[in-house]
């Protein structure tokens, strides 16, 4: 067993522990700080894979951003967590039976001959002047560049939709609103009497 | 040394994991969202150890977008869950029946 192997256990260990702790932990927050320990620990199995890029992205895009925003869902949200589990292990015999079930099925195929190491030997370790990050980008921006637009247009949409969705328009506010200041018409505003010019004496 | 069926069934495990997570916590729309986010994990897992086995970089390409969509799911998965909770005062998932007839 070399240093690989005992990285790649420990660390599918940590991952598997965290993940069944997601799943059953009473209280959310503690979930989502467990699936934080997930992503991580997904990052470091990433950097074995050789997929430095996407591995540092996991962290600063998943744990950065999406999970901080799982924390600040969950700590705002006042939830009655008794009422939520109800009945919680009443389904488990269910869905432990279809889980164990698609995993025996996958695991009697992937642990056949065809992934073995003899069908396909670990390949090569790159040189160590080879940049993950520059080939990925090389290929984003060359062949995949029309797909990477619809993604920066799909974020854009995904942004709009969220802001609009949680946006609260107040009654009392005091701001201005342009379009009705411009639609303003003279004669809303100011009114002409016709007022008898004073005698002088 | 670790090989390709490794990582394939550990992301299969890890998709099991989700699974059970939506059976368990079918009430709490919180849980549910990061049981989703799991199984979205697994299958990066399984597109990374095939770009990593095949030498083709193409798989880190499809974990990227799969990255993206991820992202915008959670975030207007969470913007609905906020106006729900606004609206209702849970997100009980037997409470949301109001489209009912």
């Amino acid at each position: 067993m070399n240093f690989q192997d005992i990285i790649f256990y420990f660390f599918s260990t940590v991952l598997i522990a965290s993940a069944l702790g997601v799943i059953t932990v009473r209280n959310p927050v503690y979930s989502a700080l467990l699936l934080v320990l997930a992503f991580v620990t997904c990052a470091g199995l990433w950097l074995l894979l050789e997929a430095e890029f996407l591995a540092i992205t996991l962290v600063l895009v998943y744990v950065g951003a999406v999970m901080v925003l799982f924390l600040f869902v969950v700590m705002m949200l006042d939830i009655n967590l008794e009422k939520l589990r109800e009945g919680f292990w009443k389904w488990f015999p269910l869905g432990g039976l279809v889980a164990l079930v698609m995993v025996v099925e996958i695991a009697m195929i992937m642990l056949g001959q065809h992934f073995s190491l003899e069908e396909m030997p670990a390949p090569e370790p790159k040189a160590a002047d080879y940049s993950n990050t520059k080939e990925l980008g090389r290929l984003l921006y060359t062949e995949y560049v029309y797909a990477f637009e619809l993604a920066a247009v799909l974020l854009l949409v995904a942004m709009v939709a969220a802001i609009a969705l949680t946006l609260r328009h107040r009654e009392d506010k005091k701001t201005l609103d342009v379009a009705k200041q411009v639609s303003v018409n003279k004669k809303d505003r100011l009114r002409i009497i016709s007022m008898p010019a004073d005698k002088k004496n | 040394m670790v090989s390709l069926s490794h990582y394939l069934v550990l992301g299969a495990i890890l998709f099991a994991i989700g699974i059970v997570g939506i059976f368990l916590n079918r009430k709490n729309v919180i849980i549910i969202l990061m049981s989703i986010e799991l199984m979205l994990l697994a299958v990066n897992m399984n597109f990374v150890a095939f770009s990593h086995y095949l030498q083709d970089i193409s798989g880190q390409i499809f974990v990227f977008f799969i990255l993206t969509v991820a992202a915008a799911e959670a975030a207007i998965g969470l913007a609905i869950l906020v106006v729900l909770f606004r609206n209702l005062r849970t997100i009980n998932v037997d409470d949301l029946d109001q489209l009912k007839g």
